[in-house]
């Protein structure tokens, strides 16, 4: 069977240990988390986790399911029509050339997020297809560090 | 009503109707049961070790229906629970297990017997919790019972940290439970059931698959209607013994590695599999490529995840068993004609006459068969029986006359040696005008067999026959079959001498060689009324057969085996 990339939302009660639960959950069963991010939603005791994954057919199904069967779990979303977001940041040596640089984070919807004596730091947000391309051209300014968010998503409808 | 949490959880004891806790205390619950001291609304039995109090009450749950109750303190007690959530978790066993924890000021210092107990009964249970405060807890512990019973039934922790037990805080148990993020489907989809209906009616060779859902749902008596009105024949798995009866002719015996030819037969050549309550596991249904890969397939279940985990479904239907048969069966009824499965029918009885379910019996040696069919001869449906694990379990699922629901109780799903003995002393409790037997071996009986202690102590008259071949026999064939005789740590002739060992505990013991002598010790034994040790010196060599060796193939069985 062919392994495919999802995206899952998963909202939960914000609870203790709700996100163990969650990544035992994963770790238990051998299934992969690629990228995770977990933040409250505003005026609401429940969280929004993104997880991004691998698998075939039935894995990705068993994990629907399986996210869906822990107590805490009120709604799991298996994202087909979305759009989704990537943030990363990106330190530089100063010595690079920040001209090059800003226009580089512009053209992937970012840009110069903080400059010091010592580095530039970048912020790109773009889909993550698009911020690993952006990783890839960044290279050629030898980044120091580079801190990726994970992806989030939001159906179009 | 102000209380302190340790009087909360007694209330809440009194309210949920439960008639039995199994524990053991400690330092972090002794408010808790300083409590059960100064109560009378429930028994306490006292275990000799925590693995028992847990087994004792999934025995309970398994033999009444009931939630099953245990107490344990925190660190080594609570760990040493833990074989019996995975137990209980592993075979869907309703259960409710609380444990002390260090005071809430001290967790996370690595305090005296300090163990993160939820982060390990995590994977082993249904839901957990950590009460935080005891104004939290009379919600908690309605959530316990509520989550364990309802749904997929299993076992829910409950860590209770010390401080907690002696705060005050306002008592008001609620009357019923609302979890926006639990609500288990019990109404199958109409649609699916009509569609699965007419293939029923359609089929040419269909098989009942039933698994222990069928026994934990409650809904046996449907499903002998069911198998009777259609004529279609019924294989069972290990969960699933006593779901029909013994004698029924259309049941083909247990399905799976130790299951019946017909059994495995009707499952390989089956155009359509009727699901109830299964789990596909992979005892039953060896090389997953290969089983039953002639039949469109009905999967009945009340977990979504069980469905098409393993096997694809044609009709996935998620609800009450009980539910979607009483939607079902009318529809079913409408269209099926009996005479239709006539010739499937008479191929399976066949296949029956071909190769029976049965064994070589002997005048030189007692046979472990014979003692499990000959128990079934003297008390048949007056006994509950219990097992541990191994070859002994398998036989007992092979040749017990079993008639009715809840009549077995085994460790299927974890293959828990130990089990078999606690488990029958919570079924006696539980059933007290039942004879409570447990068939164990000679490996499994010791790893429980402190609890002779407490089953002279709490009156719990279990009788335990051990089918004794001085191996740890099921590895032993293993190592028969695959390991060319290397019979690595498995020839278990050093043991003790089990009769005076009941004795030494109270109880009373048998040293068994002859047939003539097991009918006398058992009859001695059920009427003592204290626990007993029947040890039955039984064929050393004896093998479980038939056999799909591990990774085979269901239609592939090893029926003989020669030397």
């Amino acid at each position: 069977m062919k392994i495919e990339r999802r995206v899952i939302s998963v909202i939960v009660q914000n609870e203790h240990s709700v996100l163990a639960r969650i990544t035992s959950l994963f770790a238990a069963r051998g299934y992969n988390i690629e990228t995770l991010t977990v933040a409250p939603i505003p005026e609401s005791n429940m969280s929004r986790l993104t997880i991004e994954t691998r698998g075939n057919v039935r894995v990705i199904e068993q994990i629907i399911k399986q996210l869906h069967k822990l107590i805490p779990t009120y709604k799991v979303i298996e994202h087909e029509e979305m759009v989704e977001k990537e943030m990363v940041l990106m330190k530089f040596p100063i010595n690079e050339s920040l001209a090059n640089i800003q226009a580089l984070c512009e053209a992937y919807n970012g840009g110069i997020a903080n400059v010091s004596s010592q580095h530039i730091i970048t912020m790109v947000a773009d889909e993550p297809k698009r911020v690993k391309h952006f990783i890839e051209a960044a290279q050629r300014f030898h980044p120091v560090e580079i801190v990726r968010g994970g992806v989030v998503a939001m159906e179009r409808e | 009503m102000e209380m302190t949490g340790a009087q909360m959880v007694i209330e809440a004891m009194k309210l949920e109707g439960v008639d039995t806790v199994f524990g053991y205390p400690g330092g972090a619950i002794m408010n808790v049961y300083d409590e059960i001291y100064k109560q009378n609304d429930f028994r306490h039995i006292l275990t000799r070790h925590e693995q028992a109090a847990v087994h004792a009450a999934d025995g309970y749950a398994r033999a009444t229906g009931k939630v099953g109750v245990a107490f344990v303190t925190s660190g080594p007690g609570f760990t040493n629970a833990v074989t019996g959530l995975a137990t209980a978790y592993m075979d869907s066993v309703p259960m409710v297990v609380i444990s002390g924890q260090v005071p809430i000021t001290m967790i996370g210092t690595d305090a005296f017997q300090e163990i993160d107990a939820t982060g390990i009964s995590r994977s082993c249970t249904k839901h957990n919790y950590l009460v935080r405060s005891a104004k939290e807890l009379p919600l908690i512990l309605k959530e316990a019972f509520y989550i364990a019973s309802s749904g997929r039934p299993g076992p829910v922790h409950v860590d209770i940290p010390k401080d907690v037990t002696a705060e005050l805080a306002t008592f008001e148990y609620p009357t019923h439970v609302d979890l926006p993020t639990y609500r288990p489907t019990t109404k199958g989809n109409v649609r699916q059931i009509k569609k699965a209906a007419e293939a029923i009616c359609n089929a040419k060779r269909p098989v009942f698959y039933l698994g222990g859902g069928v026994i934990s749902s409650g809904s046996a008596d449907l499903v002998r209607e069911f198998v009777q009105t259609t004529q279609i024949p019924a294989v069972e798995t290990l969960m699933a013994r006593g779901a029909l009866r013994h004698d029924d002719p259309l049941l083909l015996g247990m399905v799976g590695m130790h299951g019946s030819y017909q059994a495995n037969m009707a499952m390989s050549e089956a155009d359509l599999m009727i699901a109830l309550g299964p789990r596909f596991d992979d005892r039953v249904t060896g090389k997953l490529s290969e089983f039953a890969k002639h039949a469109k397939v009905i999967h009945v279940d009340i977990d979504p995840s069980s469905i098409g985990k393993l096997v694809d479904v044609d009709y996935p239907i998620v609800g009450d068993l009980k539910e979607v048969l009483e939607v079902m069966m009318p529809k079913v009824k409408e269209c099926v004609d009996p005479d239709r499965f006539q010739a499937w029918r008479n191929i399976l009885k066949r296949y029956n006459e071909i190769h029976p379910m049965q064994f070589e019996d002997s005048d030189k040696v007692i046979k472990p068969q014979w003692v499990i069919k000959r128990v079934g001869e003297i008390l048949g449906e007056r006994a509950v029986v219990s097992t541990d694990v191994g070859q002994h379990q398998m036989w007992t699922a092979q040749f017990y006359p079993f008639s009715y629901p809840r009549q077995l109780v085994t460790s299927g799903g974890l293959g828990t040696m130990g089990f078999g003995f606690p488990a029958a002393m919570g079924v006696k409790r539980g059933m007290p005008d039942k004879v409570s037997i447990n068939f164990t071996g000679d490996g499994s009986i010791l790893m429980n067999i402190q609890e002779l202690v407490t089953a002279v102590e709490a009156r719990l008259p279990v009788v335990n026959i051990i089918l004794n071949n001085h191996y740890l026999g099921m590895v032993r064939q293993w190592q028969t079959f695959f390991y060319d005789k290397r019979y690595a740590e498995t020839d278990l002739s050093f043991q003790p001498d089990f009769v005076r060992l009941a004795e030494a505990c109270g109880g009373v013991g048998y040293r068994v060689e002859t047939k003539e002598d097991f009918d006398e010790a058992l009859e001695d034994a059920v009427n003592k009324g204290v626990v007993a040790m029947i040890d039955v010196i039984v064929d050393r060599e004896e093998n479980v057969l038939p056999m799909v060796p591990s990774g085979g193939t269901l239609y592939n069985m090893m029926l003989e085996y020669k030397d």
